[in-house]
């Protein structure tokens, strides 16, 4: 691996002065946070900002505020390890803090943020490889290269939403505050997301993610699971995602099932959802429900594991995340 | 035959590197002895050593046109060799000093491009040069394991007892030779050395492809068939309704006796291994006995066993001479501290330390009093490095000898001056003592003064050469060592039937050290095997991009998937000491032996659990799934290769066994007309 290439590092006190700087920067700015997902890229060549900003110095971006009754604001620059760790966060939103437990590794979460992980760039075997290995291949359409190898008559670039926090977002439906010099605003984390490898965020360079919502806890209860090799460092080849919104007599009132780890964005899988909606929690039904994530999930050849098995895999963990929604 | 492009010069033409037949005794007779034949086909990956450092090296070329190089190798003798030659200096302008390094696992034996280039770089520009290869190019140096296609063919009586093996492997070698020739040999010389294997038949082809090549990593070309003999017995075992651990205890090799290849095995401790593990594990109270109807253990949980055994130290140095293969000097001060000067490289195992206790123990003082300098080919007489586990046997010996004569000196040196019979002296808590008046004696130190007193400045040698091998056909130079360790492994497994992932939940590992000269140090080999073997078991596979220009597919330590701590199970590790005559106070070798019963007694383990056979490692879970969809359906509840390829194999070279009056050597070959 090559070192870093030289940029100008710039470290803002106040979000006004962070997107001025963005601002001034252009094209060529880029914001960092922990840097984990960032810098190992620079070193690789995949993204050559000249103009870094750091934005772990801004107070904003570095709290948490509110609770389970009324809804939490979480900081994007709180760490990963802080979100494992919170009180309030263990307390009412369990599942983000155990999401954020099967991250990477506890060295990687002291430094990653959360603002970071869902932003995290899409992976793939022929993409995430130094700059001399991408030379070897011709490069790849998501970098310096016209043809995607995953699939090579595709005009689209395959390269996969792999951080587990993102279908967990998603499902829970947490909010996004996005700022820029021209002002802010709120997005659904689903609507962040695009199915495309290359241009997988509905945001501009230039905006900022300063900070995550989640909904008051009134009743749904959420989870989510994650395949991958090993029970460290590895992201994930499959995340399910899950939230259920069950009435006092076991009925589903409402469901999310988000799949992860399998497509450029995370996968809503409506079919799912609709066979649990309006119907008590029984095996038939979680299990319909597996079978149409099974059905819906079609990774490709891009990811540690063969695609096939990944795509089977769908079932048992959508399964065991219903069933664990079933006894919470 | 073809006349087909050659890859290299050398070699045995086109892409083959080597091809070997061997023959011990009279196989058609064996077959016909036996009451079951099985034929069985094994596969097993490749994959790296994955050591924690990069390999690196420095290299100064002085004002007086003398050079140094600073390298993480495991062999700075054979690196001096390949500067001298390549470099065109003379070797006695060359010093080559080893690094404490990262680990080598196999992986730092050959000499290396890097080290050549710093060379003469430095040697162009007269500066310090220096290189470290990034991870990447770690991975495409490799030298790792060969990924071996194997077939096995074994006649067996209804109670095991093995009547032939008939034995192929095929090597997948990479783009050069490396030790390539020595690990085809590999895949078929230790077959016959922990069960009795009257007859044997051999056949191995390495080929050249256009990968990183592959060379020796722990257990060198011994793992892949291991692997395959003991999922085979199993297999046997199954067939014939025996327990596998009764099985293989009514058929061990004997101690002290020569085999079918002619190896001669010395202390043979398999037998207590097998019981250790046995007891352990309560195999007995966990093992289905084949009766999956009746099973002790739930379904999705099995046991498994298999075992191994291993060179300590191969019999014959890389390049033909008849030096000893390891050389000690120790130089003894006035002060009364004794310097050990070795070439050996310690590469983590701890070898330097070796030479302080055995050193300690026979002069009577503390490991601490010690000084010990190493793997530097200036300072220390020539030990030819650390590979083939041949360390501590060979290092130890020589240090006995040196030190034994240094004992001596003092002990000539004290009984005069005491006026008391030298077989009366003994050394021991730094102190030169009578036995029979233990308080009349002298100082360690007072001794060395008084020796150097009478003999002048005190310095000795020691050095070592393996015994000759009783094989005297070709290719009987790989197999022969002066001893052999043994171990044998339980493995617990839990198999996921819904995803096929496969859990590995405790090791019982029994290893016949001969004798412990540190504990510690051997069960730490021990447990590093274990995990090793997990790896390689499971996980870890060097896999390319056939359709884009052969590259790595993950060079990474991100994407080469290896365990980590929380993959690492509980391991109970059990010593048998059982003293080998040809080892240092009878220590044998713990550096790779215990690696090789791992990945077979998971593989059996699997089967145990869930009713199929991975006949490859790794085995992943999409194998496991695969076979389980398979049996379900009916098929052959079965994961592996399932056809060899077509070799025109030369006409084998046939040795008569020792059972059959044979003396080691070939029999002429007897002219075929048609």
């Amino acid at each position: 691996m090559m070192r870093l290439p030289k940029f100008t590092y710039r470290v803002p006190r106040t979000v006004a002065d962070a997107v001025k700087m963005m601002s001034d920067a252009g094209a060529e700015g880029q914001f960092v946070a922990g840097g984990t997902d960032l810098y190992p890229n620079m070193k690789r060549r995949q993204q050559t900002p000249k103009t870094v900003i750091s934005v772990t110095r801004l107070k904003e971006l570095n709290q948490i505020a509110g609770d389970g009754r009324s809804g939490l604001r979480i900081g994007a620059s709180v760490s990963l390890t802080d979100i494992c760790e919170h009180m309030l966060i263990n307390r009412d939103y369990p599942f983000v803090a155990q999401a954020a437990r099967t991250i990477s590794t506890p060295i990687l979460r002291n430094m990653g943020t959360i603002g970071g992980n869902l932003l995290l760039d899409t992976r793939c075997n022929y993409y995430d490889q130094n700059y001399e290995w991408r030379k070897g291949i011709n490069f790849c359409l998501k970098k310096d290269g016209e043809v995607c190898w995953v699939a090579p008559g595709s005009r689209k670039c395959w390269a996969v939403q792999s951080s587990d926090l993102v279908p967990l977002m998603v499902a829970v439906g947490a909010k996004l505050k996005l700022v820029s010099t021209l002002g802010e605003r709120v997005v659904d984390a689903a609507g962040l997301y695009n199915d495309d490898g290359i241009d997988y965020l509905r945001k501009r360079p230039n905006e900022l993610l300063t900070e995550i919502q989640l909904p008051p806890r009134n009743g749904w209860r959420a989870t989510y699971k994650k395949l991958r090799r090993r029970g460290a460092f590895d992201f994930p080849v499959l995340g399910v995602a899950a939230r259920l919104d069950l009435s006092d007599d076991g009925t589903v009132k409402d469901a999310k099932l988000i799949l992860g780890g399998i497509a450029p964005a995370p996968v809503e899988v409506k079919e799912a959802e609709q066979a649990l909606i309006g119907a008590p929690l029984d095996e038939e039904r979680m299990q319909a429900a597996a079978e149409s994530c099974y059905m819906k999930a079609r990774p490709l050849d891009n990811t540690d594991f063969l695609m096939n098995w990944r795509k089977q895999m769908a079932r048992p963990y959508v399964l065991r995340a219903l069933q664990e929604l079933r006894e919470q | 035959m073809i006349d087909e492009p050659r890859i290299h010069d050398y070699g045995d033409g086109a892409n083959v590197h080597k091809k070997v037949s061997l023959e011990f005794g009279d196989m058609g007779e064996g077959f016909k002895e036996a009451d079951l034949i099985r034929e069985d086909i094994l596969f097993y990956e490749g994959n790296t050593h994955l050591p924690m450092e990069q390999h690196a090296a420095v290299a100064h070329f002085d004002a007086d046109h003398k050079l140094t190089l600073w390298s993480a190798t495991q062999t700075p003798h054979y690196v001096h060799r390949a500067l001298a030659k390549t470099l065109e200096l003379p070797a006695s302008h060359i010093r080559v000093i080893a690094t404490p390094n990262g680990g080598g696992f196999g992986g730092k034996s050959d000499p290396f491009n890097h080290e050549i280039i710093v060379s003469k770089l430095s040697m162009m520009t007269g500066r310090p040069v220096k290189v470290t290869l990034t991870r990447e190019e770690v991975f495409y140096c490799h030298r790792g394991r060969h990924p071996v296609l194997m077939k096995i063919r074994t006649g067996v009586k209804k109670d095991g007892a093995i009547t032939a093996m008939d034995f192929q492997s095929f090597l997948d070698g990479g783009a050069y030779g490396s030790y390539g020739v020595a690990s085809t040999f590999y895949t078929g010389a230790l077959q016959t050395v922990t069960y009795n294997v009257p007859r044997y038949k051999f056949r191995g082809l390495r080929a050249f492809t256009n990968k990183p090549p592959c060379g020796p990593k722990r257990g060198h070309g011994t793992p892949q068939p291991r692997f395959a003999l003991e999922v085979h017995l199993d297999k046997i075992a199954e067939e014939l309704k025996l327990d596998p651990a009764e099985m293989r205890l009514k058929h061990l090799v004997q101690p002290f006796s020569v085999t079918a290849n002619y190896l001669r095995i010395g202390s043979m401790g398999l037998g207590k291994c097998i019981e250790k593990v046995v007891e352990g594990s309560e195999w007995k109270k966990k093992f289905s006995n084949w009766d999956r109807e009746n099973r002790k253990l739930p379904e999705g949980k099995g046991v498994g066993l298999a075992c191994s055994s291993y060179i300590c130290g191969a019999g014959l140095p890389i390049y033909w001479n008849n030096m000893p293969h390891s050389g000690v000097q120790l130089r003894l001060d006035r002060q009364g501290g004794v310097c050990v000067q070795c070439g050996s490289t310690d590469i983590g195992q701890g070898s330097d330390s070796i030479l302080a206790y055995i050193v300690a123990e026979i002069l009577g003082i503390d490991p601490f009093d010690i000084r010990v300098i190493t793997a530097d080919t200036d300072l220390t007489p020539v030990d030819l490095g650390s590979y083939s586990s041949r360390v501590t046997l060979m290092t130890g010996n020589a240090a006995i000898q040196a030190a034994e004569r240094a004992r001596e000196l003092l002990t000539m040196a004290v009984a005069e001056k005491l006026s008391v019979p030298i077989e009366n002296l003994s050394f021991a808590d730094r102190r030169v003592f009578d036995v029979e008046n233990p308080e009349t004696g002298v100082t360690f130190a007072e001794a060395v003064v008084l020796a150097e007193s009478k003999f002048g400045t005190i310095g000795t040698v020691g050095s070592y050469t393996p015994p000759r091998s009783p094989g005297r056909y070709k290719g009987a130079g790989v197999g022969p060592s002066p001893a052999y360790s043994y171990s044998a492994a339980v493995a617990e497994v839990d198999v996921d039937a819904s995803t096929g992932i496969v859990t590995v939940e405790r090791i019982w590992i029994g290893h016949d050290i001969g004798q412990s000269i540190n504990p510690a140090l051997v069960m730490g080999q021990v447990e590093g095997s274990v995990y090793m073997g997990l790896g390689e078991a499971l996980m870890e596979e060097m896999t390319y991009r056939a359709n884009r220009n052969v590259v790595h597919k993950f060079p990474s330590l991100l994407e080469y998937k290896s365990p980590t701590t929380l993959e690492m199970c509980d391991v109970v590790t059990y010593l048998i000491e059982d003293r080998d005559p040809n080892g240092p106070f009878g220590a044998k070798e713990v550096g790779q032996g215990p690696l090789l019963p791992v990945m077979p007694a998971i593989a059996n383990a699997v089967y145990d659990a869930v009713g199929v056979r991975i006949d490859e490692v790794p085995i992943t879970p999409e194998k496991v799934l695969t076979a389980l969809r398979d049996k379900a359906k009916g098929r052959e509840a079965r994961f592996g290769p399932k056809r060899v390829p077509d070799v025109e194999w030369p006409q084998p070279l046939k040795v008569l066994t020792p059972a059959e009056g044979g003396d080691g050597k070939e029999m002429p070959r007897v002219a075929v007309h048609s």
